[in-house]
């Protein structure tokens, strides 16, 4: 009995006791103020709540505000109070509010979920955002960072300023500075801040602060009888010079000050309309085939007052003539709209500076794609005068080489190493044994071997084409050349891109190194120069040739690697390599490595600088540049690096 | 004694002549125009096409076999004439339709809706409703049938000019007309080209006016119309290419700089070549595309012309017969090959379709002929006649 | 004295530093034999390369006939046309051509394209190619084609192409190369006879052909002129017997 007695007070003085804390938090009591609004809030009016939950901010508030969004809170109908609930058997156990401590259990029956819709979740979220600053998880503040970026309103001003100072993390600190003054730029409450802040905003590059910007000088066009004095306006239009007539005359159309002009096509639809015994305001419909005929009819129409009368030039004109045409800003304050102009414009200089910088460093890439691709062509035809056709094909062999290599060793770093090596092995026995069997039969007629290594060309794609099928193949880069080298919003550069013109460098300093620096270069350029002096002095000039012709290929070989990782892998890859690596030859000059090295960097600087000022359109781009080789060979017929006097001959 | 000298001392002028026609008439007596059939319309127009190859062969001949120029761009001249052509045949065509359409309203169409709705139809597939400025005179046969020879002839004196001034020879030359025609080509991919991007013009094959004219009739008139300016186009050429002129050109390929001491201009040989075989060529192009039905930019890419360089030397370069021969055997026996007419061979293990394989044939056959027997299918004909002429002698 | 036909003054051009003409001075009347002998590497072939047009000049003036022309204006085509044929040293015939058509593609004519397409073939041409055939011995070769010529005979029939073009200067190229001493003696008679109407420059190795040549010689060495005048003078010059000899 005692034991009961005793249950019972313990039961009797502990339930008291819960439901007491419960009841007697901050929160739960604040919220029971506007219990109505907190069960089923609207988009308008639950303002109010988050008003008072923000000005007291009570223990557990954070929480709420994010239950609250999420669905997690629960009325309790028995007690009319809020609870946190979680599904536990068949009922469901309760959770403070305030301290999201377990206070009880309820059935299904006695629980409400809170569903607020997305309008009020909306505005809960925003709520959140200041809570979500000061979080300690780092990656709860950078998601909040987001959200203000997403939707800045001037509420988020203050918050944002509170959190800065407690921010443990350097660059989140940084961050949270630089939307702070975003914020604002846009928002701030007195025109001195807001000055400030815009004048800050001049030393950025990042798409945000353009963005601010811009969003400060929204304007509007507008049209009035007269230039209003009290707006902000960013620029009175001139008609016929900043706007055309049409869409003058289209403005006050929308504008309501004056009637829609009339199309062909409304005036033919009317014609047709009031067709009377074939005829059309007294004129035969078979005569209605010219437009002055038709005007004719119509104004017959129009005097009979059948059809609205016809707007004509001179109604349009003179519309347009008694009133002014403008732009507006939004942002009424001309002492702020003239700072963010000036901001802007410093802002876009030093975009199109790095835009200039991100363009050459494009063009670098690209010109380190376009040596690879025509170095060893340059060799070949340098060395023996033969021009090689089939070398877009040797590109296309070592990307397949590359391709077959991913397919047996799955590990892509790996499979790498060992398919830069193949892939020079296998174009450097194809290049061997074209030399053996075609082009040594061909010396001293070029159009010819030419012609042939076309031949082998074709066979080659076709090859390709019947082995691999036509559909493209991946050739996929290691994760370490995967992503970029960011240096700003604007500046940035593929890893691979990198990699590639560390692989150029790399050959060109190999290849140099083999000209100059080793017997085999050493007889390479004898043979250059003179071959039968060459053969005299006990150089064979057949193992030369073929030698310099496997070099030749099997630099393409691993060209084709270097291009399969960034490009696709078909057997037509070649052919959309060789007529600008032919170019990259003839305009650096033959017989050269730092021939080819200028031609590629010219092509390359040139491909990319055309795309630039156009580019929506690279085929222009392709077409601007080639007219462009032909003009410079007229003035330079032997390339950049030219040799000179009669050693350069016939 | 001067113009007998020229036909009597190229007696194979007269054989082609022969020859051509007896082929132009028994194929026109097979035809389905008259009433056997035993050759089908489709195959009038593959042989009517051939025989423009066979033209623009003949050119090319002549500024690679005879004037020791490798172009690799003469495809974009042939392209240009199809093109000029083309714009006309569209134009008229869409503007009957147009017209038929437009009557059926109430009121009758003006002449500028009648326009602008042939612009939409034309170049709403590119975007655009209004005809660019080189349409200006798409509605003149005259004027377009002008540019057929104005355009490409123009455009090769002044890319003939800009390249033999600067003495740029050999591969470089080359390599210069391969620019040539890739930059065209890319060009007119372009949507904004104003010649459809690479739609290209189609329904060529539909002549205006001639609506019911079927198109049995139609596709022997133009194989007549091929023949003829074969024949007329193979006699231009024989002309050129014999008498001093001819021994100018030929020294030209050999040796370029003994002409030059000798007194000659060779740049103006030069340019006189390139440009009249760039007419040759765009005439031969004007003739094959409304056979074809369809131009576009693929039609003038580089391979194209390499192409052409592949049958002149397969047929044997430096005559003239040699040019057709290959232009004739290499483009029928590929569109056999490529259309299925060749039987699969099957090795057990593999079957070899020839629709993949022709190609690979192709180029090695050609490296082989380059190897081998650089006078082509033509070296042979020289082999007979030096035989009979020999036997002759005994 | 006879007039100075063709005149160089100064001149000088260097290839990539190496200077192969300095400052050389060289005139040469109408008619007149002259032979320019020197080492290999003289610059003989450049003297004739600038007089031809083939190689500019970096400075220096080259002065043709009584109108003082500047040879530096014009093409090498107009240089041929003004009167000065070449002969180089390779023969350099059209070898798929037949010796008549050889010639008559030198003979002198009308040479733009448009005259030449219409050209048609003239008693008096056929005449002159007949004439020039005896005079350099390919009377029965006409119909031949030049690729199956002896080299003494391809070496003949250029000669017989300079002759066609009947110009007033001659610039011929070691003629001698690789000839059989009769055909050298024929060589040597073609020359001389050339020469009693125009200027004739042979540019020449062998001292013994010069001999034969019996004119007026020009010793060049490291581009410029070391000494002039009768082989026997110049042969006796300490200059020339050191460049010979010295090296």
């Amino acid at each position: 009995m005692l034991r009961a007695t005793l249950l019972v007070i313990a039961f009797c003085l502990a339930l008291p006791a819960q439901m007491a804390t419960a009841q007697d938090s901050p929160l739960q009591t604040l919220l029971q103020s506007q219990a109505g609004e907190v069960a089923k809030p609207g988009r308008r009016s639950v303002g109010v709540v988050i008003d008072a939950l923000v000005a007291e901010t009570p223990e557990g508030t954070a929480l709420f505000l994010e239950r609250w969004q999420n669905k997690g809170v629960f009325l309790n109908e028995t007690d009319g109070l809020f609870y946190y609930a979680q599904k536990s058997g068949d009922g469901y156990e309760l959770f403070d509010i305030a301290t999201d401590t377990p206070v009880g259990t309820a059935t299904k029956d006695e629980l409400t979920e809170i569903r607020p819709n997305g309008g009020v979740r909306r505005v809960i979220g925003g709520a959140l955002v200041q809570f979500q600053l000061s979080d300690p998880d780092k990656e709860r503040r950078t998601a909040a960072l987001d959200a203000i970026l997403r939707s800045p309103d001037a509420s988020q001003i203050e918050p944002l300023r509170a959190s800065i100072e407690g921010e443990p993390d350097n660059a989140l600190r940084a961050r949270k500075e630089r939307l702070a003054n975003l914020l604002t730029a846009r928002f701030g409450a007195s025109t001195d801040d807001r000055i400030t802040a815009i004048n800050a905003l001049s030393g950025t590059i990042d798409v945000d602060s353009r963005a601010a910007l811009n969003q400060i000088l929204t304007k509007s066009a507008s049209v009035a009888p007269e230039l209003p004095q009290d707006a902000n306006i960013a620029r009175v239009l001139t008609v016929g010079e900043d706007i055309s007539q049409q869409d003058a005359y289209a403005q006050l159309v929308d504008a309501g000050l004056a009637p829609e002009r009339q199309t062909a096509d409304t005036i033919k639809a009317r014609l047709s309309d009031n067709i009377v015994d074939g005829r059309v305001g007294g004129i035969p419909v078979g005569q209605l085939s010219s437009e002055e005929n038709r005007e004719r009819a119509y104004a017959a129409l129009a005097q009979a007052g059948t059809v609205p009368p016809l707007v004509t030039d001179e109604t349009v004109q003179a519309a347009i003539a008694t009133h002014a045409f403008f732009e507006t800003y939004a942002e009424s304050d001309a002492v702020i709209t003239t700072a963010a102009e000036t901001a802007l414009s410093e802002v876009e200089a030093r975009v199109a500076r790095n835009q200039i910088f991100d363009v050459s460093l494009d063009a670098i890439s690209l010109a380190s794609i376009y040596f690879l691709a025509a170095i060893g062509l340059a060799i070949t035809f340098g060395v023996m005068g033969v021009i090689n056709m089939a070398h877009g094909e040797f590109i296309m062999m070592g990307a397949y080489t590359g391709y077959v290599v991913q397919q047996i060793i799955p590990d892509y770093t790996l499979s790498l190493v060992v398919a830069l090596p193949l892939a020079f092995a296998v174009t450097f026995a194809a290049g061997v044994a074209m030399e053996r069997l075609v082009i040594r039969w061909l010396y001293h007629r070029p159009l010819e071997t030419l012609l042939a290594t076309f031949g082998i060309s074709i066979a080659l794609q076709q090859l390709a084409k019947n082995i691999f099928g036509t559909q493209a193949r991946p050739l996929t880069s290691p994760g370490w050349l995967d992503g970029a080298w960011v240096i700003n919003d604007v500046v940035q550069i593929a890893n691979i891109r990198i990699a590639i013109f560390v692989l150029a460098l790399i050959f060109l300093g190999l290849i140099l190194f083999v000209l100059n620096k080793t017997r085999l270069g050493l007889e390479v350029r004898a043979v250059t120069q003179n071959p039968g002096m060459a053969a005299s002095m006990g150089i064979n000039p057949d193992r030369i040739n073929m030698l310099t012709f496997g070099l030749g290929s099997g630099i393409a070989g691993i060209a084709g690697v270097a291009i399969g990782l960034y490009a696709k892998v078909t057997s037509e890859m070649g052919a959309d390599y060789i007529v600008q690596s032919f170019m990259t030859v003839v305009v650096g000059g033959v017989g050269n490595v730092w021939g080819t090295l200028a031609g590629a960097t010219l092509i390359g600087g040139l491909q990319k600088g055309i795309e630039w000022f156009n580019p929506s359109n690279t085929l222009a781009a392709q077409t601007y540049m080639i007219l462009f080789i032909i003009l410079f060979i007229q003035f330079r017929p032997r390339g950049i690096v030219a040799l000179k006097g009669r050693a350069a001959g016939d | 004694m001067k113009r007998k000298s020229f036909v009597a001392e190229n007696p194979s002028i007269l054989w082609f002549l022969a020859a051509l026609a007896l082929f132009t008439i028994f194929v026109t007596a097979m035809s389905e125009a008259a009433g056997i059939g035993v050759v089908s319309t489709s195959f009038i127009k593959t042989l009517g096409k051939t025989l423009c190859l066979c033209l623009i062969a003949v050119a090319m001949d002549i500024v690679w076999g005879y004037c020791g120029i490798l172009s690799l761009g003469h495809f974009a001249f042939f392209g240009l004439g199809g093109y000029a052509i083309g714009m006309w045949l569209m134009y008229a065509r869409t503007e009957i339709i147009v017209t038929e359409s437009l009557s059926a309203a109430a009121i009758p169409p003006t002449p500028e809706e009648i326009h602008d709705a042939v612009a939409t139809q034309i170049f709403g597939v590119v975007g655009t409703n209004e005809f660019p400025l080189i349409w200006a005179f798409a509605d003149s046969l005259f004027m377009q049938l002008a540019f057929v020879i104005l355009v490409p002839g123009l455009l090769a004196l002044v890319f003939g000019w800009l390249a033999f001034r600067s003495r740029v020879t050999g591969v470089y030359l080359s390599i210069l007309t391969q620019a040539m025609t890739l930059a065209l080509s890319l060009y007119l991919f372009q949507n904004d080209s104003g010649l459809r991007g690479n739609n290209g013009l189609s329904g060529l094959q539909n002549i205006p006016y001639l609506g019911d004219v079927p198109q049995s009739m139609i596709s022997i008139a133009f194989f007549w119309a091929s023949a003829l300016a074969l024949a007329l186009g193979y006699v231009l050429c024989a002309y050129v290419v014999s008498g001093k002129m001819g021994s100018v050109i030929r020294g030209i390929r050999d040796n370029e700089s003994r002409v030059r001491f000798l007194g000659y201009h060779v740049e103006s040989y030069k340019l006189f070549v390139f440009t009249l075989t760039a007419v040759i060529a765009a005439i031969a192009g004007a003739l094959y595309y409304p056979q074809a039905g369809i131009i576009n930019p693929a039609e003038i890419a580089p391979i194209a012309s390499i192409y052409l360089a592949v049958w002149v030397a397969i047929g044997g370069r430096g005559r003239l017969y040699g040019a057709v021969i290959g232009a004739a055997f290499v483009s029928l026996l590929s569109s056999w090959f490529t259309g299925g007419g060749a039987p699969s061979i099957p090795l057990g293990f593999y079957t070899i379709q020839w629709t993949d394989w022709w190609l690979v044939l192709l180029g090695l056959s050609f490296v082989a002929v380059t190897l081998l027997a650089p006078q082509g299918i033509g070296g042979l004909f020289d082999l007979i006649g030096k035989k009979s002429k020999s036997e002759g002698a005994k | 004295m006879m007039n100075t036909l063709l005149e160089l003054s100064g001149v000088s051009v260097s290839f990539d530093g190496f200077k192969a003409i300095n400052n050389l001075s060289f005139q040469i009347g109408e008619p007149e034999l002259r032979a320019i002998i020197g080492p290999n590497g003289a610059g003989k072939t450049t003297f004739m390369d600038i007089i031809t047009g083939k190689t500019r000049p970096d400075e220096g003036r080259v002065i043709w006939g009584e109108k003082s022309v500047s040879l530096l204006k014009l093409s090498e085509s107009q240089i041929a046309r003004a009167g000065i044929g070449r002969k180089f040293q390779k023969p350099t015939v059209f070898e798929a051509q037949t010796v008549r058509e050889n010639l008559a593609m030198a003979l002198k004519n009308e040479r733009s394209p448009f005259s030449v397409l219409f050209y048609r073939k003239t008693k008096e041409g056929a005449e002159k190619i007949e004439a020039l055939a005896e005079e350099i011995g390919l009377t029965d070769e006409l119909t031949r084609v030049a690729g199956e010529l002896s080299h003494g005979q391809k070496q003949w029939l250029e000669i017989g192409m300079l002759l066609a073009q009947d110009p007033r200067l001659l610039l011929v190229d070691e003629p001698a190369a690789g000839m059989t001493p009769a055909e050298r003696e024929h060589t040597t008679d073609l020359l001389r006879r050339a020469a009693e109407t125009r200027a004739v420059v042979v540019v020449e190795h062998d001292m013994e052909f010069v001999r034969r040549l019996d004119c007026r010689v020009t010793v060049l060495h490291e581009g410029s002129v070391l000494a002039e005048g009768s082989l026997e003078h110049v042969t006796a010059n300490q200059d020339v017997i050191d460049v010979y000899l010295g090296r």
